[in-house]
Order: structure tokens, then C-alpha cells, then sequence
């Protein structure tokens, strides 16, 4: 049957490109422009259809779906209010370059810019925040838009791509044949390095004093972090991540030395400002991870491997760029590595071991108040490798990605480029729905967890329990933090002293509650709610002026960190 | 790092881009709206359709450091419908200008002076003449300076074509 040509509605060819593409839930909300497109929902097999309560937390848990399998996760909204709904969400995906369809209903083409009800120019409005995007006019391009849309959002840089359907073109009639080849002669990512530069770049790094190998959440999409591990432990080379990349390597790896920038480790961050050889695989020298640009890593030379070539030189002009699918790049690296003679790096392995005493991640415990780094670190030591992590944005966030032993890539779903809060509850859902045996957490705090609150009963409704831990400071900390250290204390907007009860709000959508003020409630809690099968608010009552420490202040170089206060300094 | 001072603190240069697409999905908008969200200049841009392909060429004229211009190519490569993006170095550039002057003004002048740029008068009424003038970029805007003085009652640029030597 795979090759016969048949007539289908425009409705019907998105159910059975959906089927082809092996998609097993699609996240969504029906409206008027795209009821064609449901009516065929309502009649097919092929796959689940989950209906959040809130355009956006569909999006999330398409995103997080995706993130957390590195499929292409898929949602459909309807036009207007449907699709701008949407927005945040696509935009979040775009910014961590996270594969997604997303398909929305539009007014009929014979109304399209007549402002009609429910019109919005959707494909005006995600041009700057997809990877591309089509409106469908007819409907003899909508199988190799379909097809295409697949294509692009998991090849090459990967990225959410936006489907706008018209209502007359959903049911239109057309053949449907998805085997056929649909040639795009604009679009041929590179993905093999180029060998000689590759060879270069080795030669250069085995005679480098300090290398330093800089992994960022490319890693993570191209799946090969056996390959990078690998490339450390035969070479020696230290490594640090970025807050996209952790858990590609394991968190009790000697060779690494935890996350760099912002809220970076005091010895991964000496690192980079020390390296005279940065190795970035997958990042892209964000501003929260170098900090002061022109005070950056001045002692370094540069090996960039990214498959966007807009990646590279766009912040730092590397010595040796390297355009291409960093899992072929690595299996290139891999396959020349003894035709290099590596220096011996201990002494500068040494250094920073010597840094990482000096100054090792930690917090100073408080025999009155739980302390929020406590609450990860302890749910790290119950959970371990069966929970993957979801966060919202903010102080929490930071936590997290410190304080908790990542052990493999695809463990941490968090909003990295665009910082969205609200995207916690709704990540914990979608990486349920893909990883139903795995314990789903979703660290949060008590601002953003109620952007998405009411998703609590979609995950009743479907049966996708997880756990939030609520780290509840009473305020927006992250803001709260720099109000603190930036403008006087002056707490404009950032006490949240008028709070829901998160008990009676878990339970009256299904779920369960705890609040906690001791270690032993916060165990007792964990193992209940792990327990109980529900979804779980545990609201964790912490010290509400904890800081993310260190820090390094907006405008100031790297290795210019706030601190940790030495116990007895305080 | 420091090897690069060319790169990062390079003089603003000029730099005329020739980008072929392909003529779908919006691809105008697209370049557009790249050039207006990554704040980067467009000094002139001119599309037709290229003969005998489904592909148009748009020729941009944009100015900025090399690190800018660097930037700009990748992006707009980055881009699903673009082609191809050719950073032009030999290259022939064209400018049209087409300018309405009074009938009272000195119109031999006016002639004279259309002349010197390649230009001749194209239409003449009872109250205005319409002149044109094809030359390089830099003496078309040389000539609009110039007829200032004849009072000009509109002035219309094609903007900017070019073509490798």
C-alpha cells in the first residue's frame, strides 16, 4: 500500500503524515479554523491527543516531549488567539533549537486579510521565533509542506517549524503520496567537518598547555556524548558544560568541572579564563556564559564545531572552524586521535582541582531553615538516575542545574535561551507522557509555577503524575537577588506575600499536596508523593534570602565572581 | 582573541550582496524582517525575477564592520528559500534615477547635465520634464545633488543592480 496514490482532505493528510512520521501524541486545543483537522482526530487510531487546558502548556509539552526524546514533538492550536497563544512556546523551542511541528488553524483563504474572526497573520508573527514556517494556500502543497516541515525541524540546527492551514484548504481534496521525494535545493546542512581543519585543530590542541573542552547543548540534540566522553578520558582534557549540555558528561567525572558563566562553578570558570585552548562542541558563546567580552578567555586559542555556520565567529572568531553534525565531527576526531602525540595536561587538571577546593560548589546549612541547594541535592541522592528534571526559570533553575548529579544527557529540561518561566509544569507533563517509567520532577519556585498551574488537571485527566517541588521563598528570588545586590534592596514588585494553598490547589484538580518545613517532612513527602501515582505539589518552605552564588555581575569578566562567604567570615 | 582586531573592531565598509532565492514562502519578508531583528542596515534593495528559473535575485547594498557583514551572509544563508548569497568584490553597479523638473527651469541646462550622467530627457509635458539618468551608484547620487538647483518636483531611485565583472 506504501506507494498507491489516493485523494485526501487536507485534514486527512495531516492525520496520516503525523501517523508517518511515528507520532504517537500530539498536544493541542480545537477552535473554530481548525475543527476539520479534529474531526479527523476524533475518527483515527494512530495516535493520542492530549487537551491541555492552555495553548502554551501544549507547545511546552510538545517541547519537552522532544527534548526528552529527541523526536519531533507535535502540537496543533487553532487560528488567532489559538496560534498567538502559541507563541511563547514556539519561541522557547527556537531559542534551545528544540525539533517541533506546530499546526495551526487559519481563516478560510477566501477571508484571509479581511480581519476576520479569529484572523491574526500567524505566519507574520512566528517568522522571527521558527526555524521556517508556511502558510498552505492550496492544497496540492500541503503533502511536501507536511514532509518538508518534518525535514527541516529535525535536521541539521533543529528547530520548531510552523504549519498555518487555512479551513477551506483542511478540507480541500488532493492526492496524497508521503513516499515521494521532495527536492530543496535552498537547504543542505553540512554535516561532515572538514578533515584537514579537523586534523589542524587536533595538532594545535595536543600541544596546548591547558585545554579545555566547552560542551553546550549541541551535544545533547546530536546524541553523542559517549563519543565526547571518550574524547576526554583518552585525552585527558578537562571539561566544563553549559547549562544545555549537563548531564553529558556523568557528575562524578573527574575530568569535569561542573557548569561555566553566570552561575557558573569558581573552577570552571577559572578555567575558561585560564584556557589557553578552548574545544567548544555545541555551544555557542552565549552572554550568560562569557560574561564580559572583551575580558574573555584572552590567553585562548579557538576550536568551534557547530552544524549552524551563523554559530560560528557570530561572538568569538575561532582559529579553527569547524562547520558540521558534531556526532559525525566527534566520530572524525575519534578516528585521528592516535595520529597525535597529546601533551600531558595533569598539571592543568591539578590546577583546577586545586580551584575546586578553594572554592567548591556549596551552601552553608541553617539549623532553622531548609536551605533550597539542600532540597536538590537531597531529591539528587533519593531520585538519582530514575527522576528526569524538569525547572521553570529562575533562582530554582540555577539550583538545579548546580546542585543536582545529571548522569546522562536528556535528564534536564530547562528553558535555556529565552528563560520562560512557566514552562515547568507543563515540561514535567510531556516528559511523562514519553517516559512513563521514569519519575518525572519539576523543580520550581512559587512565582513561576503558577503560569502553568492549571495543567495539574490535564495531568490528572491522562494519568501523567509527577512531582513539582515548590523551593517557596515568598518571592520572585532571581529578580529579588539582583534588587538585593543592584539596586539597594529596593523589592519593586518581588514579594509574593499573598499565596495560594498549594495543598488545596493540588487536590482540588486531583493531585496531592505537602508542605514542608524539615529535612524529615521533605523525605517523608518525596517518598509519598513518588508513591501516591498523583501529581504532586510539595510546597518546601526555604530560606528566603538564599543567593544563587557565584555570580558574576552583568558587565564584569568571568573569573570576577561573587562568592560564598567562608563560614567563619560571615 | 587578540588576533583578531580586524575582525571585531573593522572600519564600517560597504558591501553589495546578490541573493538568489527561491520565490516562496515570503522570502522577501524574510529578509526584511532579518535585517530589522538583528538591526543591520539596508542602504538599497531591488528584486526581479532571474530569466528562464524559478529563483529571483535581490540585490542589497547594506554597510557595516566585517564581523557585521560576516554575520549577515550567514544569516540570510541561513535562511530556508536562499540560494546562494555572493559577497561582491569586481562588480559593476547600476543606479536609476528618474527626476520631474519644471518646464520654467533652464531646461538645456538641465539636458547638459542629464547628459554628463548618462541620462536624457524621457518626457516632456506643458508644465514638467522627466528626465533619467543610469550611472554608477555614487554619481547618481552625485547628479540628484547637482539638480537641487533646478527645483525638482519629484525624484524617484531604482535602487542598486549589479553584476560580477
Amino acid at each position: 500500500m506504501a506507494n498507491d496514490i489516493k485523494k485526501l482532505t487536507g485534514s486527512q493528510m495531516v492525520i496520516e503524515a503525523l501517523h508517518r512520521e511515528n507520532t504517537e501524541v500530539v498536544f493541542g486545543y480545537p477552535g473554530g479554523a481548525i475543527m476539520n483537522v479534529y474531526d479527523e482526530i476524533y475518527k483515527q487510531n494512530y495516535f493520542q491527543h492530549i487537551l491541555t487546558k492552555h495553548e502554551q502548556a501544549a507547545i511546552h509539552a510538545a517541547d519537552s516531549y522532544a527534548r526528552s526524546t529527541g523526536k519531533v514533538g507535535v502540537a496543533i492550536v487553532t487560528s488567532g488567539p489559538g496560534f498567538t497563544n502559541a507563541v511563547t512556546g514556539l519561541a522557547t523551542a527556537y531559542t534551545d533549537s528544540i525539533p517541533m511541528v506546530v499546526i495551526s488553524g487559519q481563516v478560510p483563504t477566501t477571508v484571509i486579510g479581511t480581519d476576520a474572526f479569529q484572523e491574526i497573520d500567524a505566519v507574520g508573527i512566528s517568522r522571527s521565533c521558527t526555524k521556517h514556517n508556511f502558510l498552505v494556500s492550496d492544497i496540492k502543497d500541503l503533502t511536501r509542506v507536511l514532509k518538508i516541515a518534518f525535514h527541516l525541524a529535525r535536521s541539521g540546527r533543529p528547530g520548531p517549524v510552523h504549519i498555518d492551514l487555512p479551513k477551506d484548504v483542511s478540507a480541500e481534496l488532493a492526492e496524497f503520496n508521503y513516499e515521494q521525494e521532495f527536492d530543496l535545493p535552498t537547504y543542505k546542512p553540512t554535516t561532515k567537518g572538514n578533515l584537514r581543519q579537523i586534523k589542524s585543530a587536533l595538532e594545535h590542541i595536543s600541544k596546548a598547555k591547558k585545554p579545555l573542552i566547552y560542551v553546550g547543548g549541541g551535544a545533547v540534540l546530536s546524541n553523542c556524548y559517549e563519543d565526547i566522553r571518550e574524547f576526554a578520558h583518552q585525552t585527558k582534557i578537562p571539561v566544563v558544560e553549559t547549562l544545555m549540555a549537563r548531564g553529558v558528561m556523568r557528575s562524578d567525572d573527574e575530568l569535569l568541572f561542573g557548569m561555566l558563566g553566570m552561575h557558573g562553578e569558581y573552577a570552571a570558570n577559572m578555567a575558561m579564563s585560564q584556557t589557553d585552548m578552548i574545544i567548544c562542541l555545541g555551544a555557542r558563546f552565549d552572554d550568560r556564559v562569557t560574561g564580559r567580552l572583551d575580558k574573555f578567555a584572552k590567553k585562548a586559542h579557538v576550536v568551534h564545531v557547530d552544524i549552524d555556520p551563523a554559530s560560528i565567529a557570530k561572538i568569538v572568531k575561532p582559529n579553527y572552524p569547524i562547520v558540521g553534525d558534531l556526532a559525525i565531527v566527534m566520530k572524525q576526531i575519534l578516528d585521528h586521535l592516535k595520529d597525535f602525540d597529546f601533551n600531558d595536561y595533569s598539571s592543568w587538571v591539578d590546577t583546577l582541582k586545586g580551584y575546586q577546593k578553594e572554592h567548591p560548589l556549596t551552601y552553608h546549612e541553617d539549623s532553622d531553615r531548609l536551605k533550597p541547594q539542600w532540597v536538590i541535592q537531597r531529591t539528587g541522592e533519593l531520585l538519582g538516575d530514575d527522576a528526569l528534571i524538569s525547572t521553570d526559570v529562575g533562582q530554582h533553575q540555577m539550583w538545579t542545574a548546580q546542585f543536582y548529579p545529571f548522569n546522562y544527557p536528556r535528564q534536564f529540561m530547562t528553558s535555556g535561551g529565552l528563560g520562560t518561566m512557566g514552562v515547568g509544569l507543563p515540561y514535567a507533563m510531556g516528559v511523562k507522557r514519553a517516559n512513563p517509567d521514569k519519575i518525572s520532577v519539576n523543580f520550581t519556585g512559587d512565582g513561576s509555577i503558577m503560569m502553568n498551574i492549571q495543567e495539574i488537571i490535564t495531568c490528572t485527566q491522562y494519568n501523567l503524575p509527577h512531582i513539582n517541588i515548590i523551593l517557596n521563598n515568598n518571592y520572585l528570588g532571581m529578580v529579588r537577588q539582583w534588587q538585593t545586590r543592584f539596586y539597594e534592596d529596593r523589592l519593586a514588585e518581588t514579594i509574593l506575600d499573598t499565596q495560594a494553598n498549594f495543598q488545596m490547589l493540588a487536590e482540588s484538580m486531583g493531585g496531592v499536596g505537602y508542605k514542608v518545613h524539615t529535612k524529615e517532612e521533605f523525605d517523608a513527602a518525596l517518598k509519598d508523593a513518588v508513591a501516591s501515582n498523583k501529581t504532586a505539589l510539595i510546597e518546601v518552605i526555604v530560606d528566603r534570602r538564599e543567593e544563587v552564588l557565584p555570580m558574576v555581575p552583568n558587565g564584569h569578566a568571568l573569573d570576577e565572581m561573587l562568592l560564598l562567604e567562608k563560614e567563619g567570615d560571615k | 582573541m587578540g588576533s583578531f582586531k580586524d575582525f571585531y573592531n573593522s572600519e564600517t565598509k560597504r558591501e553589495v550582496l546578490s541573493v538568489i532565492v527561491v520565490n516562496k514562502d515570503s522570502v522577501l519578508s524574510r529578509i526584511v524582517d532579518l535585517f530589522s531583528a538583528r538591526g543591520y542596515n539596508i542602504d538599497s534593495l531591488t528584486v526581479a525575477p532571474v530569466p528562464n528559473s524559478e529563483y529571483s535575485r535581490i540585490t542589497i547594498v547594506t554597510f557595516g564592520k566585517a564581523r557585521t557583514i560576516d554575520q549577515i551572509v550567514k544569516q540570510l544563508n541561513k535562511l530556508v528559500p536562499v540560494f546562494k548569497v555572493t559577497e561582491h568584490r569586481d562588480v559593476i553597479e547600476k543606479d536609476t534615477v528618474l527626476v520631474k523638473v519644471p518646464l520654467d527651469q533652464n531646461l538645456s541646462d538641465v539636458d547638459v547635465l542629464a547628459r554628463a550622467y548618462n541620462g536624457h530627457i524621457q518626457n516632456v509635458t506643458d508644465e514638467a520634464i522627466v528626465l533619467s539618468a543610469t550611472d554608477e551608484p555614487h554619481r547618481i547620487a552625485n547628479f540628484i545633488k547637482v539638480i537641487q538647483k533646478y527645483k525638482p518636483l519629484e525624484i524617484v531611485r531604482s535602487g542598486v543592480v549589479a553584476m560580477e565583472r
